[in-house]
């Protein structure tokens, strides 16, 4: 269950540009924290920008009692965060949402991962029991690639694109993925990333008849379940209904996602 | 423990404290119970019921703007008949009076309602005739004063429990709305709902919400809020209940001069789960560091600077 918590920054390191990793200090998180949830954090100190951004656990470290977010710099409240230096405090609630399903039965999991959509991703990898890991990871440029190394620790095979081949693979990482899954047969595929691939690698998922579960995003209000703005279009049976990302997710077995346009 | 009396009430229905959650801020209290006790708060208002259950617009649904965010959820709630099967059993496990906030296309839908919630343990309803994220219904009752004269003669008559009507700020004259609720049979006010507005994306030239347009509320309003809640405590003879903004109790107190009986805190639950509480505790030691005895060494005791004001609307 979400508490809300005071947690004091250890570390923050930049990736690459505008691209933060934030270590933060709380054990009452990190004991009950589980792979695939959130925190929503308190990103001003007046009141001028109210509302808390929601970001991903990317690592929890339960012995040392810390828990890493990444997140980029896309306006005042990320700003904000990027100016954290060690020992400043943070109004945290969390951790919050459901979790990836990390069923031991799955024995060949693709990971697959867009951009900041990669750092949810590296939590559900290093919690995933044996089994073999495939990873795919998409970024804009060179220097938007972030988290190799990590990456490449926990899996057993790692693949690398850029949409301008600026580094590995040339184009969007999810064509690279399609040849794969010709080739391979996977257990269970695991995603985060821009919306528009999630919808495609839903549609890979549907055609290649494997299990998917993808980790959405939409824009939150109280984070906690009761002002209902993070809506996204979820089945039941044959009809729809709205659900909400912070609380019945973000994450969400693909086939029961209604992307829409 | 604190001496100061924070008892108020409004219509007959006596309230322990002044703060009361807005609608459609707090769910149906479930959420907050994991941060506060529910058992604390004066009052619940209710997210906003409609006879049949209702999905809401697509997302996005909120944009932050400087000190408010702009919404536009459009009453997504389960519908009367779960809501009096589900909801209300919940909420009849605090010690805190229940608001129920209702609304509808047509008249005719508030009637029903008003009807069935009349057998049900509930303490008030409010009449939600101010929402601007709905096509149908809703502000387009409360806009004008026959519009609100309207649908609030004819609903009375189907209430059992004391009838708040929540006004929109969306108008010329609150004041003379105000007046037309009291008269066409209203127990007590309670204002403001959102201001409607708009925030654009430039990057891809569209509105940053699906609806187009949504409702502003947040620490951005509470001027204007401030502003209506004076005119029509001071139009009106029945109690008032202002909102719009309030993020503490010095806000609360503001509100409470200005002469609303109780206060609703909206928008800041969002921000902090615990914000409910946290205003009424600074009411307290607002009350207990100037020496009142009670919350009714307040309400209305605003003292202005000339009898009429600099620019009368």
């Amino acid at each position: 269950m979400a508490r809300k918590f005071t947690g004091y920054v250890i570390d923050n390191e930049i990736l690459a540009k505008d691209i933060f990793r934030l270590k933060i200090e709380s054990d009452s998180l990190t004991q009950i924290a589980n792979v695939g949830q959130f925190v929503n954090i308190k990103c001003s100190n007046g009141l001028e920008h109210l509302l808390r951004r929601p970001i991903s656990l990317m690592d929890v470290d339960k012995e040392n009692g810390t828990f890493d977010l990444g997140f980029q710099v896309k306006g005042e409240g990320t700003k904000f965060l990027s100016e954290k230096k060690k020992g400043d405090s943070l109004d945290i609630i969390g951790p919050s949402g459901n979790y990836f399903d990390l069923n031991s039965d799955y024995k060949k999991v693709a990971i697959i991962g867009g951009g900041i959509g990669v750092f949810p991703l590296y939590y559900l990898l290093k919690n995933l029991k044996s089994c073999k890991k495939d990873v795919f990871l998409g970024f804009r440029q060179k220097q938007y690639v972030i988290m190799e190394d990590e990456f490449k620790m926990f899996s057993d095979d790692l693949y690398i694109g850029t949409d301008d081949g600026s580094y590995g693979y040339k184009g969007f990482i999810i064509n690279y993925f399609k040849m794969m899954l010709e080739k391979n047969r996977y257990d269970i595929i695991y995603a985060c990333g821009p919306t528009l691939m999630l919808k495609g690698i839903s549609n890979l998922a549907k055609d290649f008849n494997i299990n998917c579960q993808i980790s959405l995003e939409q824009r939150m209000g109280c984070g906690i379940g009761a002002c209902l703005v993070c809506a996204c279009k979820i089945k039941m049976g044959k009809q729809w209904e709205y659900k909400h990302v912070c609380k019945d997710g973000p994450v969400f077995w693909s086939d029961e996602v209604i992307f829409d346009e | 423990m604190s001496n100061v009396k924070l008892e108020t009430e409004i219509c007959g229905v006596k309230f322990k404290n002044p703060v009361i959650a807005a609608s459609g801020t707090f769910g149906f209290g479930k959420e907050f119970g994991d941060f506060i006790d529910l058992n604390l708060l004066g009052g619940i208002s209710v997210k906003g019921i409609t006879v049949e259950k209702r999905d809401g617009n697509p997302p996005p649904r909120i944009a932050e703007t400087p000190s408010g965010i702009l919404n536009s959820v459009g009453l997504q709630n389960p519908g009367l008949d779960k809501f009096i099967k589900k909801e209300i059993p919940f909420l009849n496990n605090f010690d805190t009076k229940t608001i129920v906030n209702i609304s509808g296309n047509l008249i005719e839908d508030y009637c029903i309602i008003a009807e069935k919630l009349s057998s049900e343990k509930i303490d008030m309803l409010e009449l939600n005739v101010s929402c601007p994220n709905v096509k149908k219904g809703c502000l387009q009752f409360g806009n004008s004063a026959n519009g609100i004269y309207d649908i609030v003669s004819k609903v009375k008559k189907y209430c059992k429990q004391p009838l708040i009507v929540k006004l929109t700020p969306n108008v010329t004259d609150i004041k003379e709305i105000a007046l037309s609720a009291q008269e066409a049979g209203a127990d007590a006010i309670s204002l403001i709902n959102t201001l409607l507005g708009m925030a654009i994306d430039i990057n891809t030239k569209k509105p940053i919400l699906k609806n187009n347009f949504g409702g502003l509320s947040g620490p951005a309003i509470k001027p204007i809020a401030l502003r209506m809640t004076y005119e029509v405590a001071n139009s009106v003879n029945i109690p008032v209940i202002g909102m719009g903004g309030i993020v503490s109790g010095d806000d609360a107190i503001e509100f409470l001069l200005a002469g609303a009986s109780a206060v609703m805190v909206g928008t800041y639950n969002f921000v902090t789960p615990t914000a409910c509480i946290d205003v009424l505790h600074e009411i307290e030691s607002y009350l207990e560091n100037k020496g009142y005895n009670s919350i009714h060494d307040i309400i209305g005791k605003l003292e202005l600077n000339y009898e009429k004001g600099g620019c009368e609307i």
